[in-house]
């Protein structure tokens, strides 16, 4: 059976084991419609035109996993920012894990989609914000369709989170295909500011397919810094959809880490409906191997006085495919506008791909946008530099490739997470240096 | 003294009618409106066209059939009634002439209107004229001159007739009839054009040209133009588009096709002012063109346009770079005002290995137009060393325009270098008080600006073409531009 079939006739089944009188299942009803009229994207339209599902659709995914599993933390420690004290919220195979998470409702509220959905006193955020800008095109669709749990975080007014929020989906490899579709909602009101990590890990080499939905809501003066860090197995695949509003003087910043999986499509969009916005979305591609990293993003600029800066790096090696397609939309209304957008790419291998697509849509004239997008190889005078002081081939690289992403870093808050990556940045280009020097 | 400020030139952007609307009484021999078999047949017979030419746009016109409108790129307008046409036209006059003197004064007086005329052009040394109105050649000078050196200029339909077997071997060789939806329909029923072969090693000594205009209400024009410059060779050519004014929409569907086999190089230039419709966006000119060249080793094609016209522009000169350290570039200008729309921009696909491109465009908005700028660098996982610089400025006058780009970089091969940079800016208050502060009124520093914006196309024309190109800027532009 077909995976959009299997999953629209699961929808039925899944009904049995909700409240299917709650005034979301009206959402979900209307939403599994959508997926059944649109189906899954094909390279047919022009938002997946350099990305195709086909490799990872073709598994007998299990939509809803049977046992629990639990894990020990000791064996999966490795995967969390363990040095820092932290929030976490925990999934193994798509469910909650109170064993391995920390969440509270002391002051601000870091818990679970599931009771949030559940219980009458978070409805009135539930009806204000739930669904409210993901986008009715199939993949969110799908996603609201099965939407049950997730992460939900809601910090009311003048808050400062005390520490950072992990929100980690491990899957055990238990189904020997399995399919994960959280939904996340964060809702920040007046003058609030959290910090937030996701990691997806899949544990063992079964398939994986992720089709994850975050809505951040971020009011006036909020702070939301986000962390997407992307270092799964080779089998495992994720469709990650971020959905961004902005009220006025907020600042947004989003960093994506893409170092591995299979396959993954990171769909984010930053709406700024008020005055004086700062967006940002920073991210570092390094792949290898037959990966697949496909960036597609969305500033829309509907007031004046806003900014938004995107700079994406890439470093490409083996038989992986790059994608960068952002788009930058600047209302008519939105005067004094500064979009900035850069995208720089390096190709290592010969049967490695770009393919990039860096959009300006601007209907205000008194703007100043700019995008640049760049696709070159590593100076070979620099290298020849360092050659020249004793530092070895390998190495000399490393530092250079490192170099070449760290302006991304530069603006990471929480100094042991860009220890992490760099961590992860020296195993992936095979050195065995801290680039602190 | 009252100050001339954007907001003047903008108003004098809206008021400025398009000078060159006349529309001149020729007899003409027009054939019924529709599309069919039948039509497509008699235009081929009434060019008395060998029997492959026929079988070729009977080719065509069934690939045409099963096509669609294409409807990706960023314009919007009422799509043409294919059936509501007519496929072709002829001025009634159909004598070739000798001298200058028999050709019909009318039109002669048309030509002077536009400051091209024949006489001045001939005593003008240096340009040769093919001198299209409605499709048909009307007359043709300095081939004298040219075919001392072998090269041959003349329309396409005489090219066919005295020349099958160079068009044969390339017409349809860079666009395929079946390229796309309006390529197909050129191929099906093109009434005519230009034909230009340069033999080995000759270096053209003048700048060729055309003029192509749309002269007969109701029709449209579908032009093909194939240029082959032979191994070593060399030539420039020029094409010139001024239509009168019409109400209803006008389709032009024209299809260019350059060669440039080893060593040589084609430098093609274009000067575009159909007319774009009044102040409300009504009529205008609908055009909808392929332009592609193909490189060949060492060789080189160069594309320079200046867009001023037309309400729908539609239109990627392109370049395949097939090819060892072969040359591709494109400089563009575009131009809209009032309610014109142009979606406009390049190809560029790296074959072969050390092959350079270069993409200057500058989009300039103002009314309630649209700007686009579309475009492709694909890298080939062969294309060793393949280099690429692209910039895509854009200039908005008023909050009533936009300006959008969509530039496609797509690279398989990891010697690649490709540079690709995007601005979207406004003439600042800032550069306009330097230049008052210099003693340079308003007037003359917009002129100023909008002049060293463009400056890096408007130099890569031929000379011979500049001062038409400044005339059509002025019109588009009208107290901007110097």
């Amino acid at each position: 059976m077909e995976l959009k079939e299997k999953l629209v006739s699961s929808f039925l089944a899944f009904e049995d084991n909700i409240d299917v009188h709650s005034p979301v299942h009206d959402i979900r009803t209307e939403a599994i419609k959508t997926f059944e009229t649109e189906g899954f994207p094909t390279k047919k339209q022009e938002a997946w035109k350099y990305t195709s599902l086909n490799s990872i659709l073709k598994h007998d995914y299990s939509v809803f996993p049977k046992n629990e599993n639990a894990l020990e933390f000791k064996d999966v420690k490795k995967y969390f920012i363990h040095d820092i004290d932290a929030y976490k919220i925990i999934f193994v195979d798509g469910k909650y894990s109170s064993y391995l998470s920390q969440t509270t409702h002391d002051g601000i509220d870091v818990c679970l989609m599931s009771s949030a959905l559940s219980k009458p006193k978070y409805r009135p955020i539930i009806e204000n914000y739930f669904n409210k800008i993901a986008p009715k095109n199939s993949l969110s669709s799908l996603n609201t369709a099965f939407s049950a749990e997730g992460a939900y975080i809601h910090i009311p007014k003048n808050k400062l989170v005390d520490k950072p929020i992990q929100i980690i989906h491990f899957s055990t490899g238990s189904e020997a295909a399995l399919m994960l579709q959280p939904r996340n909602l964060v809702v920040v009101d007046e003058n609030s500011h959290v910090q937030i990590i996701e990691r997806h890990q899949s544990l063992t080499d079964n398939p994986v397919l992720t089709n994850s939905v975050t809505e951040i809501f971020a009011d006036k003066r909020a702070i939301v810094d986000y962390y997407k860090i992307q270092n799964d197995k080779q089998t495992a695949s994720l469709i990650d959809n971020t959905f961004v509003n902005q009220k006025q003087e907020s600042l947004a910043k989003v960093h994506t880490f893409s170092f591995g999986g299979k396959l993954i499509r990171n769909n984010l969009e930053f709406y700024q409906n008020g005055e004086r916005i700062d967006s940002t979305m920073k991210g570092i591609t390094i792949i290898g191997d037959k990966q697949h990293v496909d960036h597609n993003t969305l500033v829309h600029h509907i007031e004046p006085n806003c900014e938004s800066h995107q700079d994406y790096k890439g470093i490409f090696s083996d038989n992986s495919t790059g994608v960068f397609n952002g788009k930058v939309v600047v209302e008519k209304e939105a005067q004094k506008t500064n979009a900035f957008q850069a995208n720089n790419n390096i190709l290592v291998d010969d049967k490695a791909t770009i393919n990039t697509k860096p959009q300006l849509e601007i209907f205000a004239d008194d703007v100043k946008c700019s995008h640049g997008c760049t696709i070159g190889q590593l100076d070979e005078s620099a290298m020849f530099y360092l050659r020249s002081r004793g530092i070895p081939k390998k190495e000399a690289r490393a530092l250079l490739m490192f170099a070449f992403s760290n302006n991304v870093l530069d603006s990471v808050t929480i100094p042991e997470i860009k220890q992490r990556i760099t961590k992860i940045i020296a195993n992936k280009l095979g050195v065995n240096i801290g680039f602190e020097l | 003294m009252s100050k001339y400020t954007e907001d003047d030139l903008r108003e004098e952007l809206k008021t400025k009618e398009y000078e060159y609307g006349f529309y001149t009484d020729i007899e003409s021999d027009t054939f019924p409106i529709g599309l069919n078999e039948e039509i497509v047949i008699a235009i081929s017979k009434k060019k008395e066209e060998p029997d492959w030419m026929t079988a070729w746009r009977l080719e065509a016109f069934k690939a045409w059939k099963e096509m669609i409108e294409p409807e990706w790129a960023n314009v919007h307008y009422k799509k043409p009634d294919f059936q509501a046409i007519s496929y072709y036209s002829a001025p009634n006059s159909k004598p070739k002439y000798d001298s200058i003197d028999e050709v019909d004064p009318e039109l002669l007086a048309t030509f002077e209107k536009l400051g091209i005329s024949l006489d001045e052009q001939k005593k003008l040394a240096g340009v040769a004229m093919d001198v299209v109105v409605d499709s048909v050649s009307v007359a043709t000078t300095f081939k004298k001159t040219l075919a001392e050196k072998g090269i041959i200029f003349m329309s396409i339909s005489e090219a066919i007739k005295e020349h099958p077997e160079l068009v044969k071997k390339y017409i349809g060789t860079v666009v395929p009839k079946t390229d796309n939806f309006y390529a197909a329909l050129n191929s099906a029923v093109f009434s005519d054009g230009s034909f230009c072969y340069i033999p080995k090693g000759v270096r053209c000594p003048m700048e060729l040209s055309t003029y192509f205009r749309i002269n007969q209400a109701g029709t449209g024009q579908f032009e093909r133009t194939l240029v082959i410059a032979d191994e070593g060779s060399y030539v420039s050519y020029l094409e010139g588009c001024t239509a009168p004014s019409r109400d209803e929409n006008q389709l032009h569907a024209a299809v260019v096709e350059l060669i440039a086999l080893d060593d040589a190089e084609i430098k093609y230039s274009t000067v575009q002012n159909w007319y774009p419709g009044n102040a409300e966006g009504k009529g205008g000119v609908y055009n909808f063109v392929t332009k592609r060249g193909l490189c060949e080793k060492n060789s080189k094609i160069s594309w320079t346009q200046v867009e001023t016209g037309s309400a729908v522009t539609w239109k990627y000169p392109s370049c395949i770079l097939k090819g060892d350290n072969s040359v591709g570039e494109f400089y563009s200008i575009a131009v809209t005002n009032n309610y014109q729309q142009a979606d406009t921009g390049t190809k560029m696909i790296h074959l072969g290995k050390n092959t350079k491109s270069t993409i200057i465009s500058k989009g300039i908005s103002a009314g309630k137009s649209q700007n686009s700028y579309r475009g492709l660098v694909q890298i080939s996982s062969r294309a060793d060393n393949a280099r690429n610089f692209s910039q895509c400025d854009s200039l908005l006058m008023g909050n009533e325009c936009g300006a959008h780009t969509f530039p496609y970089i797509e690279a398989k091969n990891k010697t690649a270098q490709i540079e690709h940079e995007a601005t979207t800016s406004k003439i600042g208050e800032d550069q306009i008080f330097y230049c008052n502060q210099r003693g340079i009124d308003t007037e003359k520093a917009i002129a100023l600006i909008v002049n060293g914006f463009s400056k890096e196309v408007l130099n890569k024309l031929p000379m011979e073409f500049a001062v038409e190109a400044q005339k059509l800027l002025e019109i588009s532009l009208e107290g901007s531009v110097g």
